[in-house]
């Protein structure tokens, strides 16, 4: 191709450096629009993977009929287009329909920070293979996907609904809770980068080795409020069917319905995306450096961003996978999980972690899969003593906790003394 | 406070939410890959029934193509469902026949007393269920409908075991 003439008009520019001002627009352009499409595709699909698995792991078939079920997203769409939208007399109007809106934005605008591949050489230039490299990717990360939790309270509160209102209570209590742990879990990504900007990250994970070894407990604080803040099992208490017939969207129908639908599962992509590229190194593939260093190529962008894909799908799918083994927590459970468990937890791992790097700064240690064997080491250990020590029952609920032998003694001694405590009223 | 509860000490193993998780996803991980599905593919494949399966019914003809009946009146007498229209005629050599034969398949219980009551085995429940139609009306059957469908009729009980031993 290089020895075309025809390819040499369009030479302008080194591949490996950055385009100018006017190319970095256009590309930019075509590459929202290419993340747009693949991605309202991909969350179709996902509308699709879902129902299969679960399906699979009920020893069903699932959808089979429409193309063979390939279709039955376009079904649905196209159902959901045709129904009749109903609007509830007593609902507040403008903002009723104003939250399908609000939920489903900021999942999307957060796929603008992520980077998805190894930068593109053409022929203008080098194209990053990011929507928009912001240099505080992450801490915009943060601040948009804590938007979310608007569209969701807008919609129970607009629908004047008392199911509606409390799936709306929930959800706000449930994803503040669990945003706080999330931060902080994140801090510690924060302190081994020394950076905000996403692709710094991912470098630092391919040169340290992935984050998910080196802060173990970050990420599973991490994942833990990330599903959370999805509203996906077993943390799906907004929606709750069996108590509030359908949480916040019961008064939605059709389009608007389907919109949270949307935004559900955009937000799971969104989460699987943050994940993969805090905690497993984003489009880094393992062992080795190749994919990392210039010359970039075209053959490197499409076997990273194969990789980064393939890391994005399986955790998409280990969403789902959870959602149909674990059963719903209750209320209290989900409070003390987040506030008495996940806060604490994070807030000591950022300790151990900052004195941990301190230390290895101080000492000298490069920073390197030297560096990164030492975190390792030490993170097998806490994740052990987390695990085998903290894991005695009381992590979920007093109620299915051991309870203290002396707290027992009390307590009945309590009962024999006083019958009024424990005998029914005649 | 619950003080009057039991209070169980179960061991670690039992309470240990992680390890109930991890058990949990390798379960359902074994049941995703398990290609052994239980969904019957309804239109393409269907159940066999049992030989006393009561379904729509069937009037059976003699050879010349008269419907069996004979006009006596006890199924409608026995139906408790009262969902049987007979009107009895008689011929000129003073065979009873129906004139009228209508079962409302809305109204029927699928009990089988009409043929367990039918003195010439005429009035049978089929081993059938595809009866779906597009209005109220074609649910109620004629004598025609009844006597022209073809499918197998319930048997009451095994002519082999007719006790249910």
């Amino acid at each position: 191709m290089t020895h075309l003439p025809l390819f040499a008009l369009f030479q302008v520019a080194d591949p490996q450096l950055p385009p100018t001002e006017g190319i970095f627009l256009i590309g930019t352009v075509v590459k929202m629009f290419i993340v747009f499409s693949v991605y309202m595709v991909g969350v179709a699909m996902l509308t699709l993977a879902e129902r299969k698995i679960s399906a699979w792991i009920q020893d069903r078939h699932g959808p089979n009929r429409v193309g063979y079920g390939w279709l039955q997203p376009a079904a649905d769409g196209l159902k959901n287009i045709m129904k009749e939208e109903t609007y509830p007399d007593s609902a507040n109007l403008p903002l009723f329909i104003l939250a399908p809106a609000i939920s489903f934005i900021p999942a999307m605008i957060t796929w603008a920070v992520i980077p998805f591949a190894s930068p593109l050489p053409t022929p203008w230039g080098r194209i990053d293979m990011v929507v928009a490299d912001l240099p505080v990717g992450f801490l915009f990360c943060l601040a948009i996907s804590s938007l979310g939790v608007y569209g969701i309270v807008l919609a129970g509160w607009s629908s004047n609904n008392k199911y509606a209102l409390l799936g709306g209570l929930r959800s706000s209590a449930q994803m503040i809770s669990y945003e706080i742990a999330m931060g902080m879990s994140t801090v510690c990504v924060l302190l081994l980068s020394g950076n905000v900007s996403l692709s710094t990250i991912i470098q630092q994970q391919a040169t340290m080795g992935w984050n998910v070894l080196l802060l173990s407990i970050a990420f599973f604080i991490f994942l833990v409020s990330s599903f959370a803040e999805t509203n996906r099992l077993p943390f799906d208490l907004p929606e709750a069917e069996s108590e509030l017939v359908a949480g916040y969207h019961t008064e939605y129908s059709a389009m608007k319905f389907s919109f949270f639908f949307i935004a559900e599962y955009a937000n799971m992509v969104t989460a699987s995306a943050l994940i993969t590229s805090l905690f497993f190194g984003g489009w880094d593939i393992p062992f080795t450096q190749w994919d990392n260093l210039p010359p970039f190529t075209v053959l490197k962008t499409v076997l990273t961003l194969g990789v980064f894909l393939t890391k994005v799908l399986f955790f998409l799918f280990f969403f789902m996978w959870i959602r149909w083994t674990v059963p719903r927590f209750r209320y209290d459970q989900l409070m003390s999980l987040g506030w008495k468990v996940m806060l604490p937890l994070a807030l000591a791992y950022i300790t151990i972690i900052a004195t941990v790097v301190l230390v290895l700064d101080r000492a000298g240690v490069a920073r390197g899969p030297v560096y990164g064997a030492i975190l390792f080491g030490m993170n097998v250990v806490l994740a052990v003593l987390l695990f085998v020590v903290l894991d005695r029952g009381r992590i979920v609920s007093p109620a299915y906790s051991r309870l203290d032998r002396e707290e027992v003694a009390r307590l009945r001694d309590m009962s024999v003394r006083n019958p009024a405590l424990t005998e029914k009223k005649a | 406070m619950t003080i009057g509860v039991k209070v169980m000490d179960r061991p670690v193993e039992e309470v240990s939410y992680v390890r109930a998780t991890l058990s949990g996803m390798a379960l359902t991980f074994k049941h995703l890959v398990d290609p052994h599905k239980v969904t019957v593919q309804y239109p393409e494949e269907k159940w066999d029934l049992s030989p006393r399966w009561r379904g729509t019914h069937r009037m059976l003809t003699t050879e010349d193509g008269k419907s069996k009946c004979v006009a006596c009146g006890l199924c409608p007498t026995v139906c408790p469902a009262n969902c049987i229209k007979l009107v009895p005629g008689e011929d000129e050599q003073g065979n009873r026949y129906p004139l009228v034969f209508e079962i409302d398949e809305f109204r029927c219980i699928f009990c089988g007393y009409c043929q367990e009551v039918c003195p010439e085995e005429a009035i049978h429940l089929g081993r059938h269920y595809e009866n779906a139609e597009y209005s109220r009306d074609r649910f109620v059957y004629d004598l025609e409908r009844l006597s022209t469908q073809t499918h197998p009729v319930c048997e009451m009980w095994d002519p082999a075991d007719p006790k249910g031993e």
